[in-house]
């Protein structure tokens, strides 16, 4: 049998995160004894594309047709599932990030499927079929059974180390048979910011809460973020108060994410806003009460006045950094 | 412009999770449930639009049994015209979507949540525009209506863009699409009672995946605390023993 991995570009470039991917499904082919087929679309230069097989793909199928560049959900799952039949895949890999999750659940409905969304670990059984995900937002974890011959899952970041495994370097032209009428979406503008760490793909994040007091204070931790190259977030509070953009608003309602360090000044880690962080391998604290629930849940912790904190932390790390 | 809000039936985000039957089942026992708070943002969007015009129609629909029609009623009270409920447990992603695929024919956008608070599938939505053959837009942060047209805000890594669909599309949103979820105004509450709560009979459907059991996340260890003026000390720490600066 093959697996199929969807393994998404950046501007035409891989991620860890894509490398995660093509290693979990490797480590899979090695105990079910089948093969690793990663499929590109969009504009992917071959030397990228050989970095795939470092770890551990038998071959890769590339779709360099400029008409996928909306993204359009209906056309790439529609690529995807056509490269699954012509692989002759029973699993089907896709990251459990924004395009992922667009994707999964129409190439699962398409190939009759069964998905399992958020997969944090290789599956704890292959017969019968079992995965292992987070449920309840990061409260508790779930096994299920996925009951239909053709298995696709959605594979949580940062849940699978990548492990180098050389094969070859077969990478194939793949032209799925595509009709206008798939391409559903038209793209009237794009706004990019430039220069910023992405939130969801930050190795580490540094996050403000309502202990910041105003909009005005987030000099420091932007100091502090600019050092480290780190994400920036927010908890809830803060994003209502319009304090900082909802796009930086981590948390049950806003994104989730699973950085290896995650620093929290001035949250104090109410339920939800712990739902979207709770995955964070390190997590620190800074708050002023010593009460605090964000204290459960960190490994680090100083009970102190932020802006006596931030200071301090920023020219250590410039002497670390030195 | 006909628009349907699918809505999910989830235990309050405050709920202490607990699971019973040797963990192989959630202890629903004295929780409270709520509308999904993404179903919740996009009902308060969909009012939105239709507050401006060009909406003629908001319907709700949810798969599930009789003990989620408080939760329907909310939605109406909120402003839906109109709700549908699925009489069937809502068990798995495809089993929910094939439901509600029977009865989103004739709306031109249906709006779904990024995900269900309580199993985060994510799934649903998709699911329902594979089986109906049409557009699905993912990420969605915003929706307007101009000159007619359906024009959406989408995130995407590092930025936003700014589409334009085919119709009929789901609409998968999430953070942004509302600024708050509405509260319902006692006037609101008054005519959800006589709006019309239709209950239909399920189509066969197919469950594709099942839960296993369930366990809770293993105890951290205690938080190591360092002084207010050492915060020196906490940076050497996470670059040499957490080894993550």
């Amino acid at each position: 049998m093959s697996i199929l991995v969807y393994t998404e570009n950046w501007d035409g470039k891989f991620k860890k995160f894509s490398f995660e991917l093509v290693s979990y499904a490797a480590s899979i082919a090695k105990q079910t004894g089948s093969t690793v087929t990663a499929l590109s679309i969009g504009n992917v230069t071959d030397s990228e594309l050989q970095k795939l097989s470092n770890y551990g793909t038998n071959k890769v199928l590339k779709i360099t047709d400029d008409r996928f560049n909306s993204l359009d959900n209906k056309a790439m799952s529609k690529a995807i599932v056509a490269a699954a039949k012509a692989e002759g895949a029973k699993m089907i890999i896709l990251a459990h990030n924004n395009l992922g999750k667009a994707l999964a659940p129409r190439v699962a409905v398409r190939l009759q499927a069964g998905l399992e969304t958020g997969v944090v670990a290789l599956p704890v059984s292959f017969d019968p079929f079992i995965v292992k995900k987070k449920v309840f937002t990061g409260k508790a974890f779930a096994e299920v059974k996925i009951n239909a011959n053709i298995k696709v899952i959605t594979l949580a970041q940062n849940s699978f180390e990548p492990v180098e495994l050389r094969h070859s370097e077969t990478i194939e032209a793949f032209n799925p048979q595509m009709a206008d009428s798939d391409f559903t979406t038209t793209v009237k503008e794009t706004n990019k910011v430039t220069g910023k760490v992405l939130l969801t793909d930050a190795e580490i994040v540094v996050s403000g809460g309502r202990g910041m007091k105003s909009g005005d204070n987030w000099g420091g931790l932007e100091e502090m973020a600019d050092l480290l190259s780190a994400g920036m977030a927010c908890s809830r509070p803060v994003s209502d108060e319009g304090w900082r953009s909802h796009t930086e608003h981590v948390g049950q309602t806003g994104k989730i994410i699973a950085p290896n360090l995650y620093m929290a000044f001035g949250i104090s880690g109410a339920i939800q806003h712990l739902g979207g962080v709770s995955s964070s391998k390190v997590i620190v604290a800074v708050n002023k009460d010593k009460e605090a629930p964000i204290f459960e849940v960190a490994d680090y912790g100083i009970v102190g006045d932020v802006f006596m904190v931030i200071p301090q932390m920023i020219e250590a790390i410039k002497e670390m950094k030195s | 412009m006909k628009i349907l809000v699918l809505i999910s039936n989830v235990p309050d985000t405050t709920t202490k999770i607990r699971f019973k039957s040797d963990n192989t089942a959630f202890d629903d026992a004295g929780v409270q449930w709520i509308i999904n708070p993404w179903d919740e943002l996009a009902l308060t969007r969909a009012v939105e639009l239709k507050e401006t015009g060009g909406v003629s129609l908001i319907t709700v629909a949810n798969v599930g049994n009789a003990s989620t029609e408080p939760t329907l009623r909310k939605a109406l009270a909120v402003g839906a015209d109109d709700a549908i409920r699925i009489d069937v447990e809502a068990r798995d992603a495809f089993e929910v979507a094939t439901q509600l695929a029977s009865v989103a024919k004739d709306y031109d956008l249906i709006m779904a949540g990024i995900e269900a608070s309580d199993y985060n599938g994510s799934a649903v939505g998709g699911m329902l525009a594979e089986l109906l053959d049409i557009a699905s837009v993912s990420s969605v942060s915003g929706i307007n209506i101009e000159n007619g047209q359906l024009l959406f805000n989408r995130e995407i890594d590092g930025g936003s863009q700014v589409l334009s669909v085919t119709t009929p599309v789901v609409a998968i949103v999430q953070k942004g699409i509302a600024k708050e979820p509405r509260i319902p105004a006692m006037r609101g509450i008054m005519m959800a009672r006589k709006k019309e709560l239709k209950v239909t009979a399920p189509v066969s459907a197919e469950d594709r995946t099942s839960f296993v059991r369930f366990e809770l996340p293993p105890k951290k260890a205690a938080c190591k605390m360092v002084a207010e003026d050492n915060a020196k000390e906490l940076v050497r720490l996470l670059h040499e023993e957490a080894k993550v600066l």
